[in-house]
């Protein structure tokens, strides 16, 4: 038990620090797509929400479940399809001056 | 052992082994992701990578031999992700680029739903058994989980206009908090010992939802940028929360990534702003009443016409333009596009400076222009455009104010002082559109509008700034 909870330490903090090496590297142009991008990646909730709504653990969890699955759902397809909105807005100057 | 459902294979099964190989790729697809965020050009195929993982990660899940009946499953995948395409497709509903705050804030609230209901699920299951380890996951899960919710939820109402976008504050305000934030934590500390008692862990959830609105009710406008990047950090902390209890890697990795980036955003909009994390949260900018030790008296102000500012922007060989929050409420934003380009036609140069703090939220600026079509490489951030200005024949401040504020740099006294602001005073000339003489968000005067290189454009930013294109298309 205590290994396992070690190795998810190590996890957790590695990946802190990956995310906060590529997120240092974000302008500040692209601040407001990065944080409606970490919204959507919060979503990965959904992960955890799928197995409460299939794991026939009785009704209530199910339905707990179910409406977990749907709150993370909209977080996730909502999320990055705004992202991808915003995203294609920022264009480069086409008829550049020499 | 506990109802952690995700089992780290200690045989090793093949569908196992699979499972974790879907969730290390789709790790990989999450990190290559953001990378892409670090330049416009790749930032779209970043986040194709990134959905991508997300695709892998709901795959590698179903794969699962815990998940036994898809019926519930199907059915709250059709539910929420017509939802998400009804909020997500402009098509349908249009969110206004303005209202981008309030969506990520609604987002954030539905994402937090999940985790706390997931974490309520397994306590509600096996309470009374969870080891210790298991317990303090969960516990942190729900916590933050709801704390995010109702604090994604005032802050929402808040910026909607549904409730008082005001800094909400009474005598005692900080000592409630700290009282109930203590209750919370001592009750954490109960159930995490005692995972039995159902009271501790019902009482601390409602404790946490009761913090999350009273976190968020003192907080200003101008500050929400703060509070949304926080609330960003512990929906990902929350979601990580959540990988420890079910002992799943991919959930632990996602939310340290959202976690970093809703902190380092919260640190660096307090950087921006010259205040520490403290006083955001705590010190409700509102009740501050220090009173610049400069007054407006024996000041005054140049009015000017449309037609001579017309006059001095068309034969200006380059212009920065430092665009305010008042810009985007006045929806300005494309008939500024309308004048920039006259002024480009007539030969001069035009960018935009642009302040970290200027929006809702970070960089909500950026988006505002972008939406209004102006190329991405005209926006230059505040450190990199601050050294231009003493070659600019104008600057032209629209709807900004604090942000442009000398007395950042010269006054002690004054409440903003230390603030990084942009160096329009530097430029040649400098003109101000703006409705009146009043004072900006931190209520203080603000000499550059007094400097003798100053003029004032009064009126509302979208009229003036018609007038500008009417009077530059008839010289």
């Amino acid at each position: 038990m205590t290994g396992i909870v070690i190795m998810q330490l190590y996890v957790f903090v590695l990946a802190g620090y990956v995310g906060y090496q590529v997120i240092t590297r974000v302008p500040p142009l692209l601040h407001t797509p990065l944080m409606s991008a970490a919204n959507a990646i919060t979503g990965i909730s959904l992960v955890g929400s799928l197995v409460a709504a299939g794991s026939n653990r009785g009704a209530l969890s199910s339905a707990l479940g179910m409406i977990a699955v749907i709150c993370a759902s909209i977080n996730v397809v909502g999320g990055f399809l705004i992202t991808d909105r915003m995203l294609k807005m920022f264009k480069r100057d086409e008829r550049k001056r020499p | 052992m506990t109802g952690a459902t995700l089992t780290v294979s200690g045989g090793g099964s093949l569908r196992e082994v699979l499972i974790q190989g879907i969730y290390l790729v789709s790790s990989v697809f999450f990190i290559i992701g953001l990378r892409g965020l670090s330049s416009p050009d790749r930032a779209r195929r970043g986040m194709g990578q990134a959905s991508f993982g997300m695709l892998l990660a709901v795959i590698g899940t179903l794969l699962q031999q815990d998940i036994v009946r898809f019926d519930w499953i199907i059915v709250g995948l059709l539910i929420g992700s017509t939802i998400g395409l009804i909020i997500g497709r402009p098509l349908w509903i249009k969110v206004p680029m303005t209202s981008m705050p309030q969506f990520v804030a609604i987002s954030h609230m539905f994402g937090a739903i999940a985790a706390t209901l997931v974490g309520v699920n397994e306590y509600l299951l096996y309470g009374p058994q969870l080891s210790v380890g298991t317990m303090t996951a969960i516990g942190f899960e729900v916590f933050l989980g709801a704390l995010t919710v109702t604090g994604s939820f005032m802050a929402f109402g808040k910026l909607q206009e549904i409730i008082t976008g005001r800094a909400v504050t009474y005598r005692g305000q900080n000592a409630v908090n700290f009282v109930l934030f203590g209750t919370a934590i001592v009750l954490l500390g109960v159930v995490i010992i005692t995972p039995g008692l159902a009271a501790a862990f019902w009482g601390m959830v409602l404790l946490a939802g009761i913090l999350g609105v009273l976190m968020v009710i003192p907080i200003g406008g101008a500050d929400m940028p703060v509070v949304i990047s926080l609330l960003n950090a512990y929906a990902g902390l929350s979601a990580s929360a959540m990988g420890f209890a079910l002992n799943n890697n991919l959930l632990i990795i996602c939310g340290a990534l959202d976690g970093a980036s809703g902190f380092l955003l919260s640190v660096l909009m307090c950087k921006a702003m010259n205040r520490s994390f403290a006083n955001v949260l705590f010190g409700a900018f509102g009740a501050v009443t220090a009173i610049s030790a400069k007054s407006a008296a024996g000041l005054t102000a140049r009015a000017i016409t449309p037609e001579d500012a017309a006059v001095r922007l068309a034969f200006a060989r380059s212009v920065i333009v430092i665009p305010g929050y008042g810009l985007a409420v006045a929806q300005a934003q494309h008939i500024l596009r309308e004048l920039a380009d006259l002024i480009e036609k007539k030969g001069g140069t035009v960018r935009y400076a642009i302040h970290p703090v200027a929006g809702r939220m970070p960089g909500h600026m950026n988006v505002l222009l972008a939406e209004a079509n102006i190329p991405y490489d005209q926006l230059k951030d505040m450190d990199e455009i601050n050294s231009e200005f003493d070659r600019t024949d104008v600057a032209l401040v629209i709807g900004a104010n604090d942000v442009v504020n000398p007395a950042a740099r010269t006054d002690p006294s004054s409440p903003i002082y230390g603030m990084p602001i942009l160096n329009a005073d530097h430029a040649q000339s400098i003109i101000v559109l703006k409705r009146g003489m009043g004072s900006g968000f931190a209520g203080i005067e603000n000499e550059l509008f007094f400097d003798p290189k100053t003029s004032m454009l009064f009126g509302d930013a979208k009229s003036s700034l018609t007038k500008l294109v009417a009077e530059i298309k008839a010289l």
